[in-house]
Formats: structure tokens, C-alpha cells, sequence
């Protein structure tokens, strides 16, 4: 009791002190979090503190962290934990209980595993979109110009397997397009198939629009109007489990609103 | 569990025979959990399967393919790491015993850029007409890179045990080098070749970091049995658990031939297959 006692004065100390620092941030235009009400007053701003984890895509490695470390500046006292792996992965893992609070997936597919399972909050957001592009090494040395380039004998291309989510866009678009590639290597993700390239061990791969942007000028792009039959959509969504949803949800809305559309913009992706 | 049989003194606490069979137990339980987790009714479907056979079948053959070239570079380096004293002979050891600690990615890598389409060997080779990326060869190469030191290291020991005695006896005989490696350093050593046979093509076998970076991933080319294990856990888990378990029970079969063989003396020309 007597150390209870003896805090007493600190506790009041430190509450007057954080509401003088509430009282600031508010009076300071644009210092409260993106997403969340900026009229949060000195109530409001302690709920946004503590750390979350967050599962998300690997193609979503650059903008997630850009995004997390802005929304980290802007509501000083949070934490963001990002974790990057194959959406599959990563829904394994979340279902194997993993101690995510969001999960954003690169298809709808691994967001459906768990919602089905009954392991999210609320219906999932999309927020972005995603479609193939052709990447070849920067000397594109088997003149790849269309799609049914990637069909000429002699020509190495590398492609993801149907079983993962770019290698399902792929076939999606071989079947659109009435051409039948014959790849060298079918790779378990869209990161191997992009190495492969630009290790110029192969002539072209199928990889996605924002990797080319990520790769910058270690491979060139081609884009192909059929693209737009294999639309990747990106959901997004607060696992059950999470024991900080009002941090979850801020920072769902950080990615969703404004700053997370110019973000996701610039590195390549699509508006849902 | 403490035995006090004979002369009764193992020299071993009772303690340790506890912290034995807790890690024995931290080997064991993964595998007591995975085969809980295999669905039986489908087992034999799942094994059987087009895709899955045509891998085991790629495993066995590349695997084979890779314990040979191991015995042809790796005899004759064990030989010279074990018997001829040289300047740089520690420096040399080193280097061939790196891949053991080596992430196979890295070998990988460095395979890569050694043997790839733009590596330092790769251009001349392909203006010889050989291409070796996304090859069943590229399989052949990584397995052998990693597994070299398996055989490298059992061999050197054999070659340290058995000493050199009988070799300086022959030689005074009048046998020439090359009869005395042929006719009394290889029969003398040939269970210590045998296991290191073995351990290597077990090594080859569940070689999956460097044949991944390194060669790709192609049914019936270059998608050997863990990279198909790797790409079913994408959409079916369990194919995945039941493949694991098939690739236990192989590297199971294989290693216990290993440890069994040199017990029996010399060990019969089929051990090193």
C-alpha cells in the first residue's frame, strides 16, 4: 500500500503532463492521425497508443513500410510491427494463431481462408488492385514486345506456378489471350520469378506491375492490354484476435484514406 | 534407465540420461506431429499422385547423379587433405567444408554466378553449346555443392583412422602409388566411403535453398521432391504433409543403411550406389 501511495502523485503528475501534450497536439493542425478524427481531444488520444502487428502481402513490403513508419511520426506512442511473407503464409500462420491485428493479402482468396474461418473483425476493405506485367532484362535480349512474344520458340520465360496467386493471374491471362507459354520454371513466388531476371538468367517473366516500379531500372517493363483480364485485389482487415482494435482500425483507415491512396499509387497499384 | 551392468561404471550422471531424452524428444516430436497430421485415408492418392512420383522419381535420379560426382571430386580431395602435408592444405579444408555452414541460398547465389547465363563460366559454356540454367544438370550441380563436404569429411576420417601403415608396407613391397591407393587405401577405407556415400545423397536429397535459387522450379526438369513440397503447402496442405512424411521415410531408409553398413566390415558395391 505504501508504494501504491507513494505513485499517487507521479500518476497525476504524468496524467496532467500527457493532457497538457494532448491539449497541444490538438491545438496543432494536422497532428492528429490521418483517418482518425482530428477532433479528438485529450480523451481520444490515449486510446491510440501501444504497438500492433501487422501480416501483410510481400509485394506490399516498400508502401507498407513507408505507411507505417508516416503513421508511427504522426501518432507518436504507437507501433507498428510489420511482417511480409506470401499471403498463404501468412494466413497459415493466422490461423495457426500467429499474434497478427491486421492482415492485408494480396488476393481475396487467402482473406476468404480466414473470414471463413471466422478469424477477422468485420468485412474486409479492398484497397488496391494489382495487375501482371512482362519484365525483361534491361537489354531485352529476345526482343519481347507483346504477350505472344513470350510464345516464341527459344524464348526463356519464367512464370509463378497456378498454385500461388500471380501463377493463377497468369494462366487467367494465357486463356484470355489464346496463348500457350511454356515456360522454363514455374517459381513458387513472384519474387524468385523476378530474380530470375534479373540475374538475366531468363528472357522474360511474368511478375506484377509493382514490382517492375520496385525493381527500377535492373529490369524493364511491357505491359499488355490483357492484362486487365487477371485484376489482383488487395482486402484488408483486423484479425479477431487483435487486443488493439482502435490502433488496428487507424491504421486500416491510414491505408485506406488518402495518404495510403497516394502511396500505393506511386509504387504501381490499381484503385479497387 | 541407469545401468549398472559388467563393471557397472558408464561414467555417465544420472542427469544427463534426462537432458539426453529431451533432446532426443526435441528430434522426435516434430515428427510424431507431422505424421498426426497426415491425412491416411488420402495418403496413398496423395504420393501417388502424377505430379508427386514424377518428383520423387527426379529426386532419386538427381540425387543419384550427385553422390557419384561427390565420390569422383571428393576421393581424391580427401586423399590430399588426409594424406599429402601442402602449404594452404588448412586453408583448402576450409573452403571445401564451407557449404556445410553455408545457407544453400548463398551456394545458390554464387552457383549462379558462376554457372548462370551471365556468370564467369556460364557465357563460355553456352558458347560451347551447354546450357545449364533451368537444366536437370542445374539440379545436379547445386545437390553436388552442397553435399560434397558430407562425403569430404567422413572420408578424410576413415583415411586418419586406418592410418598409413599398411600403405608404407605395400610401398616397400614394390606396389606403386597407384596400386596401393587401388589395392590397399581404398579397400581399407571403403566403409567410411560408403557412409559418406550415403550421407551425401541424403544431403542431396533434401537439398532445396541453392537448387531453388539456383536451377528453378519445373515438373519433371528441376522440381525435385522438397521444392514440390514447398509449392503444395500453397494450396494443399496436406500433399504437403504427405509428401514430408514420404521424404522422411526415404532420408530414414537412407541413413540407416549409413550407420548400419560399416559394422559389417567391408561394405558389398551396393552401399554406394
Amino acid at each position: 500500500m505504501r508504494t501504491a501511495r507513494k505513485h499517487v502523485p507521479a500518476l497525476l503528475a504524468a496524467g496532467a503532463l500527457a493532457a497538457g501534450l494532448a491539449g497541444c497536439a490538438a491545438g496543432t493542425p494536422g497532428a492528429a492521425g490521418t483517418g482518425s478524427n482530428s477532433s479528438a481531444g485529450a480523451s481520444e488520444t490515449p486510446t491510440l497508443s501501444g504497438a500492433i502487428t501487422v501480416y501483410a502481402a510481400a509485394s506490399l513490403k516498400s508502401t507498407f513500410t513507408k505507411l507505417a513508419s508516416d503513421f508511427e511520426a504522426k501518432n507518436p506512442g504507437t507501433k507498428i510491427t510489420l511482417n511480409f511473407a506470401g499471403s498463404s503464409d501468412l494466413a497459415t500462420q493466422i490461423t495457426q494463431g500467429a499474434p497478427a491485428d491486421v492482415f492485408a493479402s494480396a488476393d481475396t482468396k487467402n482473406m476468404a481462408k480466414l473470414t471463413d474461418a471466422e478469424l477477422i473483425d468485420g468485412a474486409p476493405a479492398n484497397f488496391a488492385t494489382n495487375v501482371l506485367e512482362i519484365a525483361v532484362p534491361p537489354s531485352n535480349p529476345a526482343s519481347i514486345s507483346s504477350f505472344a512474344d513470350l510464345a516464341k520458340p527459344g524464348v526463356k520465360v519464367v512464370v509463378c506456378a497456378p498454385q500461388v496467386p500471380c501463377g493463377a493471374a497468369a494462366e487467367t491471362v494465357e486463356k484470355a489471350t489464346g496463348t500457350t507459354l511454356a515456360p522454363v520454371s514455374e517459381e513458387s513466388s513472384v519474387t524468385d520469378v523476378l530474380g530470375k531476371v534479373t540475374s538475366g538468367e531468363a528472357d522474360a517473366g511474368l511478375v506484377y506491375v509493382t514490382d517492375v516500379k520496385n525493381a527500377g531500372d535492373k529490369v524493364k517493363g511491357i505491359r499488355f492490354a490483357e492484362s486487365d483480364q487477371a485484376v489482383n485485389t488487395y482486402p484488408i482487415a483486423t484479425v479477431g484476435t487483435s487486443k488493439n482494435k482502435e490502433l488496428a482500425a487507424a491504421f486500416i483507415a491510414a491505408v485506406t484514406g488518402s495518404e495510403g491512396k497516394t502511396v500505393l499509387s506511386d509504387a504501381g497499384f490499381g484503385t479497387p | 534407465m541407469h545401468r549398472r551392468s559388467g563393471t557397472g561404471y558408464t561414467g555417465i550422471p544420472a542427469w544427463i540420461y534426462a537432458i539426453a531424452a529431451a533432446g532426443a524428444l526435441f528430434v522426435l516430436l516434430p515428427l510424431v506431429a507431422m505424421v498426426a497430421r497426415v491425412n491416411w485415408s488420402e495418403f496413398i492418392p496423395l504420393i501417388t499422385s502424377e505430379s508427386s512420383l514424377t518428383a520423387l522419381g527426379l529426386s532419386l535420379r538427381t540425387s543419384a547423379a550427385s553422390t557419384a560426382s561427390c565420390i569422383v571430386l571428393g576421393v581424391p580431395l580427401a586423399l590430399i587433405l588426409a594424406r599429402s602435408p601442402f602449404p594452404g592444405q588448412r586453408l583448402l579444408r576450409a573452403f571445401v567444408l564451407l557449404p556445410l555452414v553455408l545457407p544453400p541460398v548463398v551456394g545458390g547465389i554464387a552457383l549462379l554466378y558462376t554457372f548462370g547465363r551471365q556468370g564467369l563460366l556460364g557465357k563460355s559454356l553456352e558458347l560451347a553449346g551447354i546450357q545449364i540454367a533451368f537444366s536437370t544438370t542445374a539440379v545436379v550441380l547445386a545437390q553436388t555443392y552442397v553435399a560434397l563436404p558430407f562425403l569430404v569429411v567422413s572420408l578424410e576420417g576413415a583415411l586418419r583412422t586406418a592410418g598409413n601403415k599398411y600403405e608404407a608396407v605395400a610401398a616397400t613391397l614394390g606396389a606403386r602409388p597407384g596400386t596401393v591407393l587401388r589395392r590397399v587405401t581404398i579397400p581399407l577405407v571403403l566403409p567410411g566411403l560408403a557412409s559418406g556415400a550415403v550421407l551425401s545423397f541424403a544431403r542431396s536429397l533434401g537439398e532445396f535453398g541453392a537448387t531453388l535459387t539456383f536451377a528453378g522450379s519445373l515438373q519433371g526438369v528441376t522440381r525435385t521432391l522438397p521444392l514440390e513440397i514447398y509449392l503444395q503447402r500453397e494450396t494443399d496442405a496436406d500433399a504437403a504433409v504427405a509428401l514430408s512424411l514420404l521424404l522422411v521415410a526415404v532420408a530414414v531408409a537412407v541413413v540407416g543403411l549409413s550407420y548400419r553398413r560399416p559394422r559389417l566390415g567391408v561394405a558389398p558395391e551396393g552401399a554406394l550406389r
